[in-house]
């Protein structure tokens, strides 16, 4: 089997300011990694150098890309990736108000993603729309109302629905469940769980809230200062963290 | 199919001035298939921590575990995911799920995780859930909801819904009344008929004589601590 995504010394620096340093990992098909760390640890960076979003200053992200097997996404030409962020990838914002066109109708959002990838079948895309909808439970009466009409919840289902629709094989997630009520993350998990084991997606999810990635996530990056300082299969790192910070993390989570 | 030979594990407390407490040291066994032997000792002695050290969401610092034919010391994630996905059961004291689920698929997951059919995976798991007694009206609800002893059925039917070659069961019988405990008992010495190597750990003493072959007194793994320091 081949890594789907091969990341090498990956190193990103803001002037002086070191934003992520030295960061390598082996994500298998399949696998879902989540990455924690307080704000400002270089998590985010981290993901948007993956996603081709921000370029790093060293290091590569080698991708098993359908046609040609891996390749350096660093090293694509800019329309090459491009390419690649419509098709394979796929990138949930944590405010889903920058990852939906927000004039554009319900159905639009969809459809939107299916057309910059050749569909032009009107009554195709409008059914396959709908049917993503229903997949993100949002009622397909709803198909033509602006994502601005739609409770925070459902924008972020929609969000998911608009990237899930090319059929995508890695998703870059940042704090997907970030500023949700808790009712409605339970539900947004309960889906995304769903949706990954169905798909058998592989997924990279940014979050700082422990409890998502226990529930979501196969292995697990803890992030402090730029440096990944430990990482390992999401229990064994919760139940038993070996570095300082982590065991500062996981002993900080209040109890309900 | 588990073989564990002089393993070894300490915690490091950062935060609390870098306090090591070493809790286990030289802890050797073995289970065959169709075996189950039971964990004894007192409490703290580190039957849960050997247990956890098998599942893997505990890391060995010393020695080999091996199960099924996987080293788990210094495993990959990914060869630890494959094992718990193919070969290795485990029925825990708690239950942590997504909210929302309803319990037939709680049930039904190792089985959809493994590719079965989803009509199948469901058929078996409502035929479990219907021999430990989870009346079928709950079946469609989240379990986070139900009582202990529900809560406890539930993740037994999630551990016995595969024919693992290797199970791990801790306390499978704690709160639970005499008819739910004697169909645990029956679906543990099916296990071992059918070949499972189990490693348990039962406090309840008439449980471990119905099923148990063996015992290991882990009284013997825990290292000698100074209790001056």
């Amino acid at each position: 089997m081949i890594p789907l995504l091969q990341v090498e010394g990956l190193s990103k620096f803001y002037g002086h300011h070191l934003g992520c340093a030295d960061v390598n990992f082996t994500l298998w098909p399949g696998e879902v990694m989540g990455i924690v760390g307080e704000s400002g640890s270089g998590k985010s960076t981290l993901l948007n150098c993956l996603a081709g979003h921000m370029a790093p200053d060293t290091g590569r992200v080698m991708f098993d890309t359908r046609d040609l097997g891996p390749r350096d996404t660093l090293a694509m030409s800019e329309p090459e990736r491009r390419w690649l962020a419509r098709t394979d990838w796929a990138f949930v914002h944590q405010n889903p108000r920058d990852g939906l066109r927000m004039n554009v109708s319900a159905g639009g959002n969809v459809g939107d993603r299916l057309m910059a990838v050749g569909a032009r079948h009107y009554g195709d895309i409008r059914a396959q729309a709908s049917d993503w909808l229903g997949r993100v439970e949002i009622d397909a009466g709803r198909i033509d109302e602006r994502p601005r009409a739609f409770s925070g919840g459902m924008q972020q289902r929609l969000q998911i629905a608009r990237n899930l629709v090319t059929g995508p094989r890695l998703v870059f997630m940042d704090e997907p469940t970030g500023g949700l009520d808790v009712s409605v993350q339970a539900r947004l998990l309960d889906l995304l769980r769903g949706l990954v084991q169905r798909l058998g997606l592989s997924a990279v999810i940014v979050t700082h809230d422990l409890a998502v990635v226990r529930l979501l996530a196969d292995r697990l990056m803890v992030m402090k200062d730029g440096h990944v300082v430990e990482e390992g299969l999401t229990d064994q790192v919760l139940d038993d963290p070996q570095h300082a910070y982590t065991q500062l993390l996981v002993s900080s989570v209040l109890q309900v | 199919m588990i073989e564990i030979s002089g393993v070894g594990k300490r915690f490091v407390l950062h935060n609390q001035g870098g306090v090591v407490l070493p809790v286990m040291e030289g802890a050797t066994l073995s289970v065959w298939p169709g075996e189950c032997v039971a964990l004894v000792g007192a409490s703290g002695a580190g039957k849960s921590t050997l247990m956890r050290m098998i599942w893997g969401n505990y890391r060995c610092d010393q020695g080999s575990i091996r199960v099924a034919g996987v080293e788990l010391c210094g495993a990959e994630p990914r060869d630890v995911i494959a094992l718990r996905r193919d070969r290795l059961g485990y029925v825990s004291q708690f239950l942590r799920v997504i909210p929302r689920v309803p319990t037939l698929r709680v049930v039904a997951e190792p089985l959809l995780a493994q590719g079965m059919a989803e009509p199948e995976a469901l058929e078996r798991a409502r035929a479990l859930l219907a021999r430990l007694n989870i009346p079928r009206r709950l079946w469609s609800l989240s379990p986070t909801t139900f009582s202990g002893g529900e809560q406890q059925r539930v993740n037994i039917a999630r551990g016995f819904i595969l024919d693992w070659p290797v199970m791990l069961l801790d306390e499978p019988t704690a709160s639970l009344d005499a008819a739910n405990r004697a169909v645990v008992l029956d679906l543990i010495a099916e296990a071992k008929a059918r070949g499972a190597a189990i490693l348990g750990i039962f406090h309840d003493a008439d449980a471990r004589a119905a099923v148990c072959d063996r015992e290991v007194d882990v009284t013997g793994f825990t290292p000698a601590r100074d209790l001056s320091a």
